[in-house]
């Protein structure tokens, strides 16, 4: 079995106000050095393929349909053997 | 006229469009659930506000693939009038009927609220009933409407008077400090290039009779009503 990891993140281009949020709150915890904070998703794919090839192709696409919004988002994925 | 409401799993605010339909408006209107796949006879569709899916993924994502979704993109090409409300409007970005994207509230705050909007372009089908820059006063209720769109579309935007309304104050000036959720150009609603598919944040059946402290959002009703009386 295969295992996907999919992560989905806003653009870089594209203001992330929860990130921010987040790099204010743990500053303000004393982690002084926090350059930026990005928030995204990770969705977690348990595959019945055993075909890495043909898996990549197809996580490619429903990254593009449906697990990303390619106007704000950008993906990335990586497939291991489970 | 007929007007059709469509129904997801999770909308919410289907019942209060179909009553300002039904008994303000005084037109015949169906709800439609959101398998429906045939739209013949409807003069207008409507998507309503609400939480689709439970805006599991990103709002609108998952109600895009509903069936009935295909048949209100055939419904849209053929010039035919749509109107999305607040998720509707995040339904009709996420399929493509309309361009941009929506974010998270820049305050990361849900705002229910009475907002006021300047009326961008009344030379609408959606807006025939509004002066030019008429100030409206509608409420919004959302968690995401920052409307996102690259310079590029914005300039489009800008270029075929796409945007309709624009986040201002009681005066009609538009400002950071009028702008709820940081929505890029305070854009609050904006129509596809052929003028015939409305998206917008703010709630016009919450604002259609004098008792909900405002009845602006009617105009919009009217317009549309107007409009398709004289294009039958």
């Amino acid at each position: 079995m295969l295992e996907a990891e999919v992560y989905v993140t806003l653009k870089k281009t594209v203001a992330d106000p929860q990130g921010l949020t987040v790099k204010h709150a743990l500053e303000s915890l004393g982690y002084k050095d926090i350059e930026q904070v990005r928030m995204g998703k990770l969705v977690r794919m348990k595959l019945k393929s055993q075909d890495t090839q043909k898996a990549k192709k197809e996580v490619a696409e429903m990254c593009k349909k449906l697990l990303s919004n390619p106007i704000i988002e950008e993906y990335s994925f990586k497939i291991t053997e489970a | 006229m007929k007007f059709g409401v469509i129904v997801f799993p999770g909308s919410n605010c289907d019942h209060d469009c179909f009553y300002v339909i039904k008994d303000v408006l005084k037109q015949q209107v169906q709800y439609i659930w959101h398998k429906g796949i045939n739209l013949s006879g409807f003069d207008c569709i409507l998507l309503p506000g609400g939480f689709s899916y439970g805006d599991y993924l990103r709002t609108g994502a998952i109600a895009k693939f509903s069936p009935v979704m295909k048949a209100i993109e055939d419904f849209a090409k053929k010039g035919k009038t749509v109107i999305g409300i607040c998720n509707g409007f995040q339904i009709l970005l996420e399929a493509g009927l309309l361009p941009g994207a929506m974010m998270r509230n820049k305050g990361l705050h849900f705002i229910c609220k009475y907002v006021y909007l300047n009326t961008e372009n009344n030379n609408t089908r959606f807006t025939s009933a509004c002066k030019k820059n008429q100030v409206l006063k509608i409420p919004i209720a959302h968690n995401e409407g920052n409307y996102y769109i690259d310079q590029k579309g914005l300039e489009d935007l800008k270029k075929n008077k796409q945007i309709i309304f624009r986040y201002s104050n009681a005066d009609g000036a538009i400002s950071d400090e009028a702008n709820p959720n940081g929505a890029i150009y305070n854009i609050a609603g904006i129509v596809n290039k052929q003028g015939n598919v409305l998206g917008m944040m703010p709630h016009p059946e919450r604002s259609s009779e004098k008792e909900l402290l405002s009845e602006d959002g009617f105009l919009i009703f009217k317009s549309m009503l107007t409009w398709l009386k004289q294009n039958k």
